[in-house]
């Protein structure tokens, strides 16, 4: 049963060719079905291959397709082949299931566009990129993905090209991106230089004999360089805000269900080196933990409410960095699952507004929402309160086991990851209290609200329930989701150990109160005495301004990186190449002319004067026979 | 018998007048002819020295030489007509549409 996992590729590939060539022909209402429907047939196969899966014994749960051989050259040879595990399915059920919900609201959101085919075949590839990169077999078919759901991307959060701002996000995303493709690339070139295979299960098995520490090192530092462009973490995490530029269904695919989930697959795929190489799993866990902090602070000064989410994600990501960092590979993937639902939900949530504002994005505007929008003022608490992390709620779950096995590597990482989760919990609350609550700020965009058509809420109220419900498959000790996921990491070294103990279930009920008293806090803030911002703000001065201003890191990668490039281009475009090149080709033409100018003067059209010439010639010829 | 070095000095008078003449005349049909004197002063050489040395080598190279003027004559002539015809001329200096 497991050798038909190919469906799922095949269902995306045919609605993207049919969209694609025949999209403008079927109209816009047979497009809306069929771009979900190949994705809900996706989604069935991969149910189909889960409920397989299920049914065999944990140890044989892992299971290779070979479709075809791909290239074979000397001794260097790649297959297209499925990798189908527990983890790969995992992350196509995520992929599928979210996909397809973020599919279906696109039929609502999308429906003034006058681009819709374009539109969803561009989705249907990206779906396509995304399970070509998490089911493959090898780090090269992986890599097609990877370079797949950049494009996709790229293609987009551009999509209203129109607006030069779109293009722009949709540049610097591909740009930033193939800074961490460049890492990826020269990984899989280290590994194949050192192993001669690219193959997991091969590169799994001889990785821990045949290569030394430092090419360890080597390698698994550069996945992660590739998973922090991907996966948008410091240093590379900049595309990702801009990438607010695209429609929100993209917003929301790229957040949850693709996309940047990536990065956090292809480290925990690679669990076998990382455990090999301590120095980089602990950079892993730092940079996460670095991000989450940093991303967070961010995202409680922000008043645009998609990149307040923008700034969650790539905070949320550093928890997944965090969990894959200290060994609990599969926690990080457990926190994907469950901040897929609710990162998708808020997504959708805030389109949902977007869509009643007429595209109005400042929450210092809007006010008092939930009166004329209740099913979307809903469903975006209950994603708010999963991704604060409040108790019984999703996100609740995965963060706490992230967290307790970040103790258990270093207190200082779950001390971060606290106050991280503390500065959630106020962001999250905050996006809900200043537009659901309170008093309506600017009467006429209240006025114009309304509550979203059905086809848009129906997606927002299945992921408000997977948003409350997935956390339940990964309970402390009777986590139904770890001891499926556990056997795919066994062979990596350092996955992290389970003791329990009184002290989880303190640290449990600690994170518990925070996640609480983060909420109060917003509720204290932003509802009760709206003034309180400002007294902070103004206690904290420079500081304040600082994070408002997004640390100036835009600004700084400008200052070092983009400005220089560009006086370097400029100067190679107005110097280099008018003196330089231009200069040398219009200098061989001069200097061809000059010559011919002057020898030219030989022509003077006398006879008297050549036969003179050739008289001259023949003597001194002849003198020169003579003499010598 | 007249010594070998008259005829040689002969040649070299002859030859000499072709020069001057193909320098200093403007007239196509002259320059011609004192091309042709020059080549028959050369032929002159090479029977003289074809006696001198008893080689019958010279004599067939006269014979060559003169079977090359004929051929050049004929090209030549022919390259005056057609400039007489175009330009109604037969003056060398009138003649420069290569100049450069």
């Amino acid at each position: 049963m497991l050798d038909y996992a190919w469906l799922m590729l095949v269902f995306p590939a045919l609605g993207t060719l049919v969209i694609a060539l025949f999209g403008t022909r079927l109209g816009k209402r047979v497009v809306g079905v069929l771009a979900p429907a190949m994705v809900a047939l996706s989604f069935g196969v991969a149910v189909w291959m889960f409920v397989t899966l299920l049914g065999l014994p944990a140890e044989e749960r892992t299971r290779e397709v070979m479709l075809w051989q791909w290239m074979t050259a000397g001794s260097f040879s790649v297959n297209v082949a499925l990798l189908l595990d527990q983890l790969s399915v995992t992350m196509a059920l995520v992929v599928t299931g979210v996909g397809f919900l973020i599919h279906v609201y696109s039929i609502g959101y999308m429906h003034d566009d006058a681009r819709v085919p374009r539109f969803f075949a561009f989705l249907n590839f990206f779906i396509l990129m995304m399970l070509t990169l998490v089911l493959a077999n090898n780090y090269l078919l992986l890599y097609v993905g990877w370079e797949g759901v950049g494009l996709a991307s790229y293609l987009l959060i551009g999509f209203w090209f129109e607006k030069p701002s779109a293009a722009d996000a949709g540049k610097k995303a591909f740009l930033v991106n193939r800074i961490g493709d460049f890492g990826l690339a020269i990984a899989i070139m280290l590994i194949w230089t050192t192993l001669g295979t690219l193959q997991f299960r091969d590169v799994f098995a001889l990785a821990p004999t045949a290569l030394t520490g430092a090419v360890v090192t080597a390698i698994t530092m550069l996945l992660l360089l590739a998973a922090t462009g991907k996966s948008a973490q410091i240093p590379l995490y900049v595309w990702l805000p801009d990438a607010m530029e695209g429609p929100t269904p993209v917003s929301a695919l790229i957040h949850a269900a693709t996309m940047v989930t990536a990065g956090v697959y292809m480290l925990a795929r690679s669990a076998v080196l990382l455990g090999l190489a301590t120095t980089t799993s602990t950079w892993v866990a730092v940079i996460g933990v670095v991000t989450a902090l940093f991303a967070a602070s961010i995202a409680l000064t922000q008043t645009d409410l998609k990149r307040i989410l923008a700034y969650s994600t790539i905070s949320q990501l550093g928890y997944m960095f965090l969990g894959v960092g200290v060994g609990a590979y599969a926690s990080g993937i457990f926190h994907l699952m469950t901040h897929a639902f609710f990162k998708a939900l808020l997504f959708l949530a805030a389109g949902s507004v977007m869509h009643a504002l007429a595209g109005e994005l400042d929450i210092r505007k809007m006010g008092n929402l939930r009166a004329k929008m209740p099913v979307t003022h809903w469903t975006f608490l209950i994603g708010a309160a999963a991704l604060a992390g409040i108790p019984l709620f999703s996100g609740f779950f995965s963060k706490d086991e992230i967290l307790w096995y970040a103790w258990q590597r270093s207190p200082w990482l779950w001390l971060v990851g606290l106050i991280t989760a503390a500065l959630t919990a106020i962001y999250a609350f905050r996006a809900v209290f200043v537009p659901f609550w309170g008093q309506e700020r600017d009467r006429k965009l209240f006025h114009h609200a309304h509550e979203s058509p059905r086809v848009m809420t129906v997606p927002l109220i299945l992921l408000a329930v997977g948003a409350v419900l997935a956390g339940y498959v990964g309970i402390p000790h009777f986590s139904l989701f770890e001891t499926w996921l556990e056997p795919a990491f066994t062979a990596a070294k350092n996955t992290a150990p389970v003791s329990g103990g009184i002290l989880e279930w303190v640290l449990l009920a600690i994170s518990a109160l925070v996640a609480l008293g983060g909420a109060f806090i917003a509720y204290r803030a932003y509802v009760v005495d709206t003034e309180i911002p400002k007294r902070v703000r103004a206690s904290l001065g420079w500081f304040a301004k600082l994070v408002e201003n997004k640390y100036y890191i835009d600004e700084l990668y400008n200052m070092v990186i983009v400005q220089p490039l560009r006086d370097l281009s400029g100067w190679f475009a107005g110097s280099f190449d008018k003196r330089g090149i231009d200069g040398a080709v219009n200098g061989i033409a001069g200097v061809t002319g000059w010559v011919g100018t002057q020898t030219r003067k030989l022509q003077s059209g006398m006879v008297g004067l050549y036969a003179l010439s050739i008289l001259f010639g023949a003597v001194a010829l002849l003198a020169w026979l003579v003499i010598r | 018998m007249v010594p070998t070095s008259y005829y040689l000095i002969l040649s070299a008078i002859l030859f000499a007048l072709g020069v001057v003449g193909v320098l200093i005349r403007r007239n196509v049909l002259i320059i011609f002819m004192s091309v042709e004197m020059m080549l028959n002063a050369v032929n002159l050489t090479f029977a003289a020295l074809s006696i001198h040395f008893l080689n019958l080598n010279g004599q067939i190279f006269v014979l060559m030489a003169m079977v090359v003027a004929a051929a050049e004559v004929a090209v030549g002539l022919a390259i005056v007509m057609t400039v007489v015809r175009h330009k109604d001329t037969t003056n060398i200096e009138d003649v420069n549409l290569l100049k450069g």
